[in-house]
C-alpha cells in the first residue's frame, strides 16, 4: 500500500510502509549507505506526517520483512499478545506518542503494555519523538531482572565492569577488575571480552571470575563474552558459566552471519539455566546489539537500521535476559557518523528496548575513525542516566585496550551518580559497605577498603 | 592500587579529583586520542610494502578496491569490499591452482602494516613451507576491507585466503595487525565464515606466536574443509601437547589470539 502526502507545496509519495519508516528516520549515515534515507529534510518531515496517521494495528498485518522468509518476523507476530495491546489498539502512531507522553501512561500501565508492542510499533513512534520524548517515556518504563542481584530498580544504575586485556592475561584482568570494584563498579556483571576464542582459554577465564566472586562473596555475576555455541560446549565440560552471551540482530539473515538462530539461543538459555547458578533469579542471558549490524551483513531487507535494531530487542525479549546492551557507537562512522547521530541512536535504542520490556543498558562509546569524542559521551551518559538506563560500561580510563574503542569509565559512573543521585544494585551496594569500599551514602570511602581485594592477585599475600 | 599498573596496559589506578579524572590523566587521554585520530588518515605506502615482500622472495601483485579516496573508504565499506575493474582483470590473468593467497591490506591503520608486515610474513613463510602449500602471488591491496580477500581469492583460484590487515587504531595501539583466514573464498561470505587472529604487534601478540596460530588454523582449515564458527582455535592445546613446534614460539610470552577488531567488525562480543 502506498502513502501520499501533500506538504510544503509538494506531493510526496512513499511506495510502502518500509519506505515510509526509513524516510521518516532522523538522518544517519547507515541509512544513506543503504540508499534508504530521505532525500531532503522536507521529504523526511512528509514521511513523519504520513507515519503519524498510520494505525498501530497496521504493523500486525503488514510485515516489513516477510513472515515466510524470516524467523524474527515469525517470532514477533506469533508471540504478540493481543490482550496487552488492547489499550492502544485503536491508536495511530501519532496518537500513540501523545498517549505515551501523557499521565495515563504510568510505569505500571507501560509494564503491562510491553508484550503487546512490536518492535516496528516502538520504532515508528520513536521516529516522531524528540530526544526529550525518548527520555521522558523511557524513564517511566522499568524493567527489573535478577541473577545474583536485582537490576533495573528506580533510582539505580548498574555498571558492567569490563576488565579486558589484550592477551587475556589473568593477572592483568584481575588488576583491572580489582581497580573497578574499588570504584564500586561491577553490579551488572564482571564481563570479559576474550582476546581468544579458544575453549581452553575461555574456561580459564570463567574459573578466574568464579573464584574471585566466591572468594569475596560478591553479589554479582561473571561472563566471558564468547559465542553461544562455545558457552554451550563449556557448560557441557562443567565450566562455571553464570551468563550466556550472544550478539544478536533483527533479521534471520543477520543472525546467520553471527552464526546463530533462535533455536541455538533457546539451547543456550536452557544450558545456562540448567546450572542453577543464580541465587535471586534465572535471567541467564546477556545480549549485545547495535544499529547497522544487519546492513553490515547484507541482511537488512531494505529496512532502516533503527527499526532493525528494535527487532533485535524482540529476539532478546524471548529469552528473558538479565542484560541487553546496545553498543551504540562501536560500529563506526559508516553507520553512525558523528556524536550527534550516536547520541540520537543511544536514546532511541534505550527507549525502544524499555518500551518492549527489555532490561536495557548502553555501551556509550565511539571509535577512533568516527567524528566523536569524550564530550559526546558525557552528553549521552547524562541523558541516559536521566532516562533511567539499567546499566552502562565501566572501562578503565574509558580506553578498552583490547577492543580498541572508547567507552565510559569508572570515573564516569561516579560522575553520573553524583550528579543524578543514582545508587547501585541494592545487594551490591550492601556488599560495598561491608567491604568498606563505600560509605552509607554510597560514596567511595576515604579508607580505601578495596585494598583487601588485592589478595586475589597471584603471588600476593592478603 | 598503584602496584597493579605493571600488570596491564589498561588505564588503572589513575587517582581521582572527587569523582573526576585528575588533570594529568585528562590531558594524557586527550593526546592519545589525538594520535589515534591522526593515524586513521596516514597514507599507505603500498610500493614500500610490496618491496619488502619481494625481498622475502614473494611475487607481488598490487591492487586496489573500488574506493577512490580515504573519506569514501570510511563512508562506503561496500566499495572497500569490491575490486576495481582493472585489479580484477590483473588477478584473473594470474589465475592458477593455488592452496593459499596471502593478502596484505591497509584497512584502518596503514601504520600497522608498515610496522609489522615484513617480520610477521617472515615468521609465517617457513611454517607454510613445512605444510607444502602452493602459494598464489601475494597481493597488496589499497583501501581494502577484509571481505575484499574473498573476491581476490576467487579471482586467483585460491582454496583459502589469509588477509593481513591494519586494524582500527586504539588509544594504546595504533599499530595493530589482524589476520583473517577464509576457506573457499567467494563473494557473499560473512565473518561467521572466517577465523581471526588479532593484535599482532610487538606490544601485543608476538609475530612467532601469531604465525604459529595462523599456520595451525590453515592446516585445520584444509583438514576439515572449513573456517569460521565451526573451527574453534585449539592451537594452545597443540602447544601444550608439544605436538607442533614448541620451539617456534619460545620466548613469545603469555600470548593469545583474536580480539576481533577488523574494519568490518560490527559486534563487540564473540566475533
Amino acid at each position: 500500500m502506498g502513502y501520499r502526502v501533500a506538504a510544503g507545496g509538494t506531493s510526496h509519495v512513499f511506495a510502502d510502509l518500509r519506505e515510509l519508516m526509513a524516510k521518516a528516520t532522523p538522518l544517519r549515515s547507515g541509512d544513506q549507505l543503504a540508499g534508504l534515507a530521505a532525500g531532503s529534510m522536507q521529504e523526511m518531515m512528509a514521511a513523519r506526517i504520513a507515519l503519524a496517521d498510520v494505525p498501530l494495528r497496521t504493523f500486525l498485518h503488514e510485515a516489513l520483512i516477510p513472515y515466510e522468509e524470516d524467523e524474527v518476523t515469525r517470532l514477533i507476530l506469533d508471540t504478540h499478545k493481543a490482550a496487552a495491546f488492547a489499550p492502544v489498539a485503536t491508536l495511530t502512531v501519532g496518537e500513540f506518542r501523545d498517549w505515551l507522553c501523557s499521565d495515563a501512561a504510568t510505569s505500571e500501565v507501560l509494564a503491562r503494555l510491553a508484550p503487546g508492542i512490536t518492535p516496528e510499533m516502538a520504532a515508528a513512534v520513536s521516529k516522531l519523538m524528540r530526544n526529550q520524548d525518548l527520555i521522558l517515556v523511557a524513564r517511566k518504563c522499568r524493567v527489573v531482572s535478577r541473577f545474583r542481584n536485582t537490576l533495573g530498580l528506580p533510582g539505580r544504575l548498574a555498571v558492567r565492569l569490563q576488565p579486558n586485556h589484550p592477551t587475556d592475561d589473568a593477572a592483568g584482568i584481575l588488576a583491572s577488575t580489582i581497580d573497578g570494584l574499588s570504584y564500586g563498579c561491577g553490579d551488572a556483571v564482571i564481563g570479559i571480552n576474550p582476546a581468544s576464542d579458544s575453549l581452553g582459554r575461555i574456561g580459564e577465564l570463567l574459573r578466574l571470575l568464579d573464584e574471585l566472586i566466591a572468594r569475596f562473596d560478591i553479589p554479582t555475576q561473571g561472563c566471558v563474552l564468547t559465542h553461544v555455541t562455545s558457552s554451550i560446549a563449556l557448560i557441557g565440560q562443567g565450566a562455571p558459566v553464570d551468563l550466556v552471551f550472544q550478539s544478536v540482530a533483527g533479521t534471520q539473515a543477520a543472525n546467520t552471519s553471527f552464526g546463530v538462530d533462535l533455536s541455538v539461543l533457546q539451547e543456550g538459555m536452557e544450558a545456562g539455566r540448567s546450572l542453577k547458578r543464580g541465587t535471586l533469579g534465572d535471567n541467564v542471558m546477556y545480549f549485545e546489539t547495535g544499529q547497522g549490524s544487519a546492513l553490515s551483513a547484507n541482511a537488512h531487507h531494505g529496512v532502516d537500521q533503527q527499526t532493525l535494531e528494535a527487532r533485535a530487542y524482540a529476539v532478546c525479549r524471548a529469552y528473558e535476559p538479565l542484560l541487553v546492551n546496545t553498543v551504540v557507537g562501536f560500529i563506526g562512522p559508516e553507520y553512525l557518523y558523528d556524536g550527534k547521530q550516536i547520541i540520537r541512536a543511544g536514546l532511541e535504542d534505550h527507549f525502544c528496548g524499555k518500551l518492549l520490556g527489555v532490561p536495557m543498558g548502553c555501551d556509550i562509546c565511539y571509535t577512533n575513525h568516527a567524528e566523536a569524542d569524550q564530550d559526546d559521551m558525557d552528553t549521552l551518559l547524562t541523558l541516559l542516566g536521566t532516562a533511567g538506563v539499567n546499566f552502562i560500561m565501566g572501562v578503565p580510563g574509558a580506553d578498552d585496550v583490547m577492543l580498541n574503542y572508547q567507552s565510559t569509565s569508572f570515573h564516569d559512573q561516579l560522575y553520573i551518580r553524583e550528579v543524578l543521585g543514582l545508587k547501585r544494585a541494592p545487594e551490591f551496594e550492601a556488599w560495598l559497605q561491608r567491604m568498606d569500599i563505600t560509605d552509607a551514602a554510597g560514596r567511595l570511602s576515604a579508607t580505601q577498603g578495596g585494598q583487601a581485594l588485592l589478595a586475589a592477585i597471584p603471588g600476593r599475600a592478603a | 592500587m598503584a602496584e597493579l599498573t605493571r600488570l596491564t596496559p589498561a588505564r588503572i589506578a589513575l587517582g581521582r579529583s572527587g569523582a573526576s579524572l585528575p588533570t594529568r590523566e585528562l590531558l594524557r587521554f586527550g593526546m592519545a586520542h589525538a594520535q589515534a585520530r591522526d593515524a586513521v588518515h596516514a597514507p599507505f605506502d603500498a610500493e614500500g610494502v610490496a618491496g619488502r615482500l619481494t625481498q622475502l622472495g614473494l611475487e607481488v601483485i598490487q591492487v586496489r578496491s573500488a574506493v577512490d579516496s580515504r573519506e569514501e573508504y570510511l563512508r562506503r565499506p561496500d566499495l572497500g569490499r569490491k575490486l576495481s575493474s582493472e585489479s580484477r582483470e590483473a588477478l584473473t590473468a594470474r589465475r592458477g591452482d593455488f592452496d593459499l593467497a596471502i593478502i596484505v591490506a591497509d584497512g584502518l591503520s596503514s601504520t600497522a602494516v608498515h610496522q609489522n608486515i615484513a617480520p610477521f610474513v617472515a615468521a609465517l613463510l617457513p611454517l607454510l613451507a613445512r605444510q607444502g602449500l602452493r602459494l598464489a602471488p601475494t597481493v597488496v591491496a589499497r583501501e581494502a576491507r577484509v571481505a575484499l580477500g574473498d573476491e581476490i581469492g576467487e579471482a586467483l583460484g585460491a582454496r583459502a585466503v589469509a588477509v593481513l590487515i591494519g586494524e582500527r587504531p586504539g588509544l594504546s595501539s595504533p599499530d595493530s595487525l589482524g589476520a583473517y583466514l577464509t576457506f573457499a573464498p567467494r563473494a557473499g561470505l560473512t565473518d561467521a565464515n572466517r577465523n581471526c587472529i588479532s593484535n599482532i604487534r610487538p606490544g601485543g601478540l608476538a609475530y612467532e606466536h601469531a604465525a604459529f596460530r595462523l599456520s595451525w588454523l590453515i592446516a585445520e582449515a584444509f583438514r576439515r574443509s572449513l573456517t569460521g564458527v565451526g573451527l574453534k582455535d585449539e592451537s594452545d592445546f597443540a602447544l601444550e601437547a608439544g605436538t607442533a613446534g614448541k620451539s617456534t614460539i619460545a620466548g613469545s610470552g603469555p600470548g593469545a589470539e583474536p580480539p576481533p577488531i577488523s574494519p568490518d567488525m560490527t559486534q563487540k562480543g564473540d566475533r
